[in-house]
């Protein structure tokens, strides 16, 4: 296992880019921690795939270095550089046995064959599939074979991280949940270092320790789950994570107060210097009271989603989302207020801090 | 609970049976009726029983063409699938090379069989062929009209040049579904380029490479004009195959009877070897 430092990379697919827009990675520098469980969170076409080969050695970032555990590997290949990689879509040699498929990668590396039958047992123990060992690989269940593609990694046992490419994409959603837990046990128990791209919210924050928020080519935040949620540091954060995203609203800044339209919003502290450009405040649906007292608001539709329920209404003009518990009520002539605790305001889409 | 059986269904499937009928059973029928019957014109017709398969069947003649027949399919197969193969995966698989490389391979294909024939027969002529005289001019003793090896060396090679392209563009169908993560994890297990064909690419194609055995066998084995147009089953007989010498028989000694025979047995081993090939390349295919 390995620390991994990511040194300025930058990726373009084109030849020669010109401006920043031709880049599919504008510049990440970030290091992943031996041993940490770290998720790549954004929408498709961010860049997270492309960040994942590039540690992985199947693409080589147009400018950057990387390093494992401080030496230089930027110019290393996939196999010189030791790696696992779990793809989309199950990889699996069909004609060969499941532990024939475990032993391949030993065996491509000249292991004695005494070794490789110690390490394939070993691991197949792990994965849970050491009574399929002499079955054909082609013949088993999506889960199964993503279980294979995992283990043909973990065979190695000198892999510098573990990392996954949405490999829970073609699982059926039961299997999901047994499948992630799984994989969290075997972090806790060997400590890899991996690295999950996904692009479902739920799976990046029950996996990781750390999430990793992509956007646009560039890493807007990195957090715990918590922190994402409270805190998002860009409004693309803010909407991305939570089922409804965070309400996000132009404001005029007034010291402690916030002006939106016709409505005053007392604001937790006066935002800090630098505070300038487009203002907008930030307000996660869950922090959104719903009740008679407060702005006047009007109710559009409600969708009851079992355990809660979501408000759509309208707020001086623009759409807001709140979130009601299931057994509370809507009143006749509804208002909302917000709860200082969650609102976060924005300058240019960054976020911007408060003071007391 | 009773069925209600609706008859009508048939009459859709008639119009299907009676194209087939005329196209191939009642054609068939007649080669049947011509088989087991003896007929010196004049539209009459003697009952001969087996007489004729027996003749076919202990005839040398029909052996030898069998076994030259065989041979070529054998070569052809031996050549055209390793190397329609080895093309495959030397195409490129994007960018402008890809169109490129696709014409050229189905030209040969859309060139009539009696054209490819009129083309290599002239090619290969030591007078005036391009090939022929070089050859010549180079010192080689090359001539298909004379020496036997020389003429099957010519139908061979245009055979090859003729229906390989077949064999690499099923291959290539083959190789371009495989998903690109196949290749990267490959690099990630540390594959090398023979463990990659064989375990990746060789798999993918194995349902392409059947019906490309498949079909180069059923064809080379019932190949007519081009040998016909090239050495006209010479020199002597030695390029004489099956289907040159059904003719023969046929039209060229107006020996009906045993022509049918010699037809029927030929359509029966066609049958029955492709059923071999099928068979064998399947249950291999689910064994795995």
């Amino acid at each position: 296992m390995a620390r991994i430092d990511l040194n300025h990379i930058r990726h373009a697919y084109m030849p020669h880019p010109k401006s920043d827009a031709d880049y599919a990675l504008k510049e990440v520098h970030h290091t992943f921690e031996d041993g940490g469980a770290y998720a790549l969170l954004g929408p498709s076409g961010c860049g997270k795939t492309t960040l994942l080969n590039i540690i992985s050695g199947l693409l080589h970032a147009s400018h950057g270095e990387l390093l494992f555990d401080g030496k230089d590997v930027t110019r290393l290949s996939t196999q010189e550089r030791n790696i696992a990689q779990v793809f989309q879509f199950p990889v699996i040699y069909d004609t060969m046995t499941v532990y024939d498929n475990l032993a391949f990668p030993l065996r491509n590396r000249g292991v004695a064959e005494a070794d490789v039958d110690r390490k394939v047992r070993e691991t197949l123990e792990m994965i849970g599939l050491a009574d399929w060992a002499k079955r054909r690989a082609r013949g088993l269940t999506a889960d199964q074979k993503q279980k294979i593609s995992l283990g043909r990694g973990l065979v190695r046992s000198d892999v510098n991280a573990i990392l996954f490419d949405e490999p829970l994409t073609v699982i059926d959603p039961h299997m999901k949940w047994v499948l992630r837990s799984q994989l969290k046990q075997l972090h806790r128990r060997f400590g890899y270092t991996m690295v999950y791209v996904t692009h479902d919210q739920t799976e990046a924050l029950t996996f990781a320790e750390r999430v990793v928020v992509m956007y646009d080519g560039e890493i807007v935040q990195i957090g715990t789950p918590a922190e994402l949620f409270e805190r998002p540091k860009h409004t693309f954060v803010g909407y991305f994570i939570g089922s409804p995203g965070m309400n996000v609203m132009p404001v005029e800044i007034d010291g402690r107060n916030a002006r939106l339209g016709g409505q005053v919003i007392a604001l937790p502290g006066a935002p800090k210097a630098g505070a300038e450009g487009s203002i907008e405040l930030g307000i996660r649906p869950e922090y959104v009271r719903l009740g008679i007292e407060g702005m006047p608001v009007s109710i559009s539709k409600v969708e009851d989603i079992g355990r809660h329920k979501v408000v759509r209404a309208s707020l001086e003009g623009r759409e807001i989302a709140a979130i009601l518990g299931e057994d509370e009520s809507i009143p006749a002539d509804p208002k909302i207020t917000f709860d200082p605790v969650g609102i976060n305001i924005y300058a240019n889409s960054w976020r911007v801090e408060t003071g007391g | 609970m009773d069925k209600t059986w609706n008859n009508k269904a048939w009459f859709m499937v008639l119009p299907v049976l009676l194209l087939v009928a005329f196209s191939a059973l009642i054609p068939l029928m007649t080669v049947v009726n011509y088989s087991v019957q003896d007929t010196f014109g004049n539209n009459e017709f003697f009952w001969a029983g087996t007489a004729w398969y027996e003749e076919v069947l202990e005839s040398d003649r029909f052996w030898d063409s069998m076994g030259r027949n065989l041979l070529f399919s054998a070569i052809i197969l031996a050549i055209q699938v390793p190397l329609g193969i080895f093309i495959a995966l030397n195409m490129p698989r994007k960018g402008w090379g890809v169109p490129v490389c696709l014409v050229l391979m189905a030209l040969p294909l859309l060139i009539p069989w009696n054209v490819v024939g009129t083309i290599w027969q002239v090619f290969g002529r030591i007078d005036i062929g391009l090939l022929g005289y070089t050859l010549a001019a180079l010192g080689f003793d090359y001539n298909y009209v004379s020496d036997p090896f020389d003429a099957w060396i010519t139908v061979i090679v245009m055979d090859v040049w003729h229906w390989t392209s077949l064999v690499v563009l099923l291959c290539y169908a083959g190789l371009v579904s495989i998903p690109d993560a196949y290749y990267q994890a490959a690099k990630i297990d540390g594959a090398s380029r023979w463990a990659i064909f064989r375990y990746i690419q060789l798999p993918k194609m194995n349902r392409v490479l059947l019906i490309a055995v498949l079909l180069r066998f059923m064809d080379s084995f019932m190949i007519y004009t081009e040998p016909f147009v090239v050495t006209g089953g010479g020199p002597g007989n030695t390029t004489t195959f099956l289907s040159i010498d059904l003719v023969k028989l046929a039209i060229g000694e107006f020996n009906l009877g045993e022509a049918a025979a010699m037809s029927i047995i030929y359509f029966l081993i066609v049958l029955l070897l492709s059923w071999v090939f099928y068979t064998v390349m399947t249950s291999y295919d689910a064994e795995r």
